[in-house]
C-alpha cells in the first residue's frame, strides 16, 4: 500500500540517484549535464507531489469543486524551472567556449592537457 | 523613505545591473557601479543604526503581511552582514578600474560590471530577506552572475574552474531547495519566523531531520567548508583579480551567515545540537579545514592559490566558532567574519596592483618586491599579519575571542590547536616576507627599477589595511555589535 500510494516520491528518488550518479560518474561535460537536468528535474516533481491534495481540483473558483490542490508549490516550482534553463544555459555557454580551447568536452582530455603546461 | 530601507538595499543594485548595460563606455559603466556601491553602503550603515538603536525592522513586501507576501526582516545580525557586504564591495569596486581594463580588455567591461551588480544583489538579497524559498532564489542570481565571472579569467583554466563551480554549486542550491520543499511540506510556511515557531512541534519527524541534513549539506558546498572545498582554490586562482577579492571577502560570509541564519534562528540551536552531533562535527571539520588548508597553502607556488587555501583554513575557525556554541562563540565568529572580510579583501587587492604590474603572481615574482613596489608589498605585510593574527592587527581580535570562548568552555585543547593553526600560517605568510624583502632581486633577470601600482589600486587597498589595524585597536565597533547579535541569537541578554 505504501508503495503504490506514494509512488511518485519513489519515482522522485530514483530520478534523483540517476542524476546524481550521471553528475559524479561520466567523464563527458555535455552528458554531466544532462544528470544535472535530471537531478533538478527530479526535486520538480518533488514539489508538485507535496501541492497535490487527493481528489483536489485545479485551483480556479468553481461551483464544483470544494477541495482544491495546492497552487503555492507550483508557483515556486515555476521560479526554479526558470532557474534551471539558465544554469543549463549558462553551462552550456561554458562547454562551449571549453571545447574552443581545449578542443575536447571529455573531463580526462582536460586534466591531461592541463597538466602538461 | 527610512521605511523602505531594507528593500532599497537589494533593489538599487538589482536595477542598476540591466541599467549599467546601456551605458556603452566602460569608464562609465565602473564609475556608475562604484556609485551604486556606495549608495548601498550608506544605506547598510543607515539599517545597522536603526537596528542598533530601535530593534529589528519588519518589512512587507508589496504591502502584503508576512504569511501571505514576503517579509524582510533586518536584525542585528544581518544589518552587520549587509554592513561588510557592501563595505567590501565599495573599496574593491574603487580599485576595480585598471586591474579590469588590463585583464579583460575594451571589450567585455560593461558585461564584468552589470554580471557584478548581480551578483552583489544576490548576495544583499540573501541576506535581506526572511523567506526561505527567497533565500534560494537569490542564492541563484549571485551564483550564476559568480560562474560568469570566473569564467571571464585570463587562463583557459577559469572556464574549466567555473564549469566544476557550477556543477558543484548546483548541486548545493538544489539540495538547499529539497531541504526548503520537506519543510514547506511539514509546517506550510516559507518565512522563517513562521517555520521557527511552527518547527518545534512536527520536529521529531524523519522529514524534519531529512530537510536539515539537505539544507546544511547545501550551505556547506556553497560555504567551502572542508572537505567540500574541493572547487575553491581552482575558482579563486583562475578568476579575474577583482573578482577574486570579492569573492574572499563577501561570498564565503554570505553562506556562513545563511548557515547561522538556518542553524540557530529557523531550526532554532537547541535542535541543531541535538539532532546531529553537530558540536563535535563542526568543532572537527573546523579544525580539519583550518589544519589541511594552512598545511596545502605552505606547498603553494601561486601567490592568489596559497591565499585561497588560505581562505579554506579561516573558514575552519568560523565554523569552530559556530561549533563551539556559546554566545561568546558565535561572536567569535562574527568578529572573525568582519576581520577575515578586511583581510583578505586588502590582500587580493594588493595581488591585483602585483598582476597588474607583474603580470603574475608566482613566488617568484615577489623576489625583491620590497623594492620594486614597496606600498604594495607593505599591505600584503600588514594584511599577512592581520591573517596570523598579531597583536595591533583585527586579526588578533578575533582569534583571542575565539581563544578565549574555547576556554570558557573547557575546550582546553581547542585553544592550543588555534594557536598551532596560527603558526602554520605564520610560515606561509613569511615565505612572502623573506622573498620580497630578504632574497635580492633576480640576477638572471635585467634590472627592474621601482614600478609602484597605480593610485587607484593602493588607496582602497591602503584603506583596508588601515581598518585593519584601527580595529585591531579600536574594537567598540565590531565587539558592540556582534555581542548584540549574539547575544540576540542565542537568547541571552538584548
Amino acid at each position: 500500500m505504501l508503495l503504490s500510494a506514494l509512488y511518485n516520491y519513489w519515482v522522485v528518488v530514483l530520478l534523483m540517484m540517476t542524476g546524481l550518479y550521471m553528475v559524479i560518474a561520466q567523464g563527458n561535460l555535455i552528458k554531466k549535464i544532462i544528470g544535472l537536468n535530471v537531478f533538478q528535474t527530479s526535486v520538480f516533481i518533488f514539489y508538485i507531489s507535496v501541492g497535490k491534495v487527493t481528489g483536489g481540483s485545479a485551483p480556479i473558483l468553481s461551483q464544483l469543486a470544494t477541495v482544491y490542490s495546492n497552487p503555492l508549490p507550483h508557483v515556486l516550482i515555476l521560479t526554479a524551472i526558470v532557474v534551471g534553463i539558465a544554469t543549463t544555459a549558462l553551462a552550456l555557454a561554458l562547454v562551449l567556449r571549453i571545447r574552443q580551447s581545449y578542443g575536447s568536452v571529455e573531463e580526462q582530455d582536460i586534466l591531461t592537457r592541463d597538466s602538461q603546461c | 523613505m527610512l521605511t523602505h530601507l531594507p528593500i532599497l538595499q537589494v533593489i538599487l543594485p538589482l536595477v542598476a545591473a540591466p541599467s549599467c548595460l546601456f551605458l556603452q563606455k566602460s569608464r562609465l559603466s565602473w564609475a556608475f557601479t562604484l556609485l551604486v556601491s556606495l549608495a548601498a553602503f550608506v544605506v547598510s550603515a543607515l539599517l545597522l543604526q536603526q537596528v542598533m538603536s530601535e530593534g529589528s525592522i519588519r518589512y512587507s513586501l508589496g504591502g502584503w503581511d508576512a504569511p501571505w507576501g514576503i517579509e524582510y526582516r533586518i536584525d542585528v545580525l544581518n544589518a552587520w552582514v549587509l554592513f561588510i557586504v557592501t563595505g567590501v564591495s565599495t573599496a574593491v569596486i574603487a580599485a576595480a578600474r585598471a586591474s579590469v581594463e588590463s585583464e579583460l580588455g575594451a571589450s567585455r567591461q560593461t558585461i564584468f560590471y552589470t554580471l557584478y551588480l548581480l551578483c552583489f544583489s544576490g548576495l544583499l538579497g540573501i541576506v535581506a530577506t526572511g523567506d526561505v524559498f527567497n533565500v534560494f532564489v537569490f542564492l541563484e542570481i549571485s551564483s550564476l552572475s559568480t560562474y560568469a565571472l570566473i569564467a571571464m579569467g585570463r587562463d583557459r583554466r577559469a572556464l574549466w574552474s567555473a564549469f566544476q563551480y557550477l556543477v558543484l554549486g548546483t548541486i548545493g542550491a538544489t539540495f538547499i531547495l529539497i531541504g526548503i520543499g520537506f519543510l514547506y511540506m511539514m509546517t506550510g510556511t516559507l518565512n522563517m519566523l513562521d517555520l521557527a515557531e511552527r518547527l518545534p512541534a512536527v520536529e521529531s519527524s524523519t522529514a524534519v531531520l531529512a530537510a536539515f541534513a539537505f539544507i546544511l549539506v547545501g550551505i556547506c558546498l556553497k560555504l567551502a567548508l572542508f572537505p567540500l572545498h574541493l572547487w575553491l582554490p581552482n575558482a579563486y586562482s583562475s578568476a579575474p583579480s577583482i573578482v577574486t577579492a570579492f569573492l574572499a571577502a563577501t561570498a564565503t560570509k554570505v553562506a556562513l551567515y545563511l548557515l547561522v541564519r538556518f542553524t540557530v534562528t529557523v531550526f532554532g540551536i537547541d535542535f541543531s545540537l541535538s539532532a546531529l552531533p553537530l558540536q563535535s562535527l563542526f568543532i572537527l571539520l573546523g579544525l580539519a579545514g583550518v589544519f589541511v588548508g594552512s598545511a596545502v597553502a605552505i606547498y603553494q607556488s601561486n601567490i592568489k592559490r596559497m591565499f585561497a587555501y588560505s581562505s579554506v583554513a579561516q573558514i575552519g575557525y568560523m565554523i569552530v566558532g559556530i561549533g563551539i556554541s556559546t554566545v561568546a562563540g558565535l561572536q567569535a565568529t562574527l568578529l572573525h567574519l568582519f576581520n577575515h572580510a578586511l583581510m583578505k579583501a586588502a590582500l587580493f587587492l594588493a595581488l591585483a596592483g602585483l598582476v597588474l604590474r607583474a603580470g603574475g603572481c608566482a613566488l617568484e615574482d615577489f623576489r625583491g618586491l620590497g623594492r620594486r613596489m614597496p606600498w604594495t608589498m607593505g599591505a600584503i605585510a600588514v594584511a599577512g599579519a592581520s591573517l596570523v593574527g598579531m597583536p595591533l592587527t583585527a586579526g588578533f581580535i578575533s582569534k583571542w575571542h575565539l581563544i578565549a570562548a574555547a576556554i570558557d568552555s573547557g575546550f582546553w585543547i581547542l585553544a592550543l590547536l588555534i594557536v598551532a593553526g596560527s603558526l602554520l600560517s605564520a610560515v606561509y605568510v613569511w615565505r612572502l616576507i623573506d622573498a620580497a624583502y630578504l632574497q635580492g632581486p633576480d640576477k638572471s633577470l635585467p634590472e627592474q627599477g621601482r614600478n609602484e601600482a597605480p593610485l587607484g589600486i593602493l588607496i582602497p587597498t591602503w584603506g583596508l589595511v588601515l581598518a585593519n589595524l584601527y580595529f585591531g585597536v579600536e574594537t567598540s565597533l565590531p565587539v558592540t555589535v556582534t555581542q548584540a547579535a549574539s547575544a540576540y541569537l542565542l537568547g541571552g541578554a538584548p
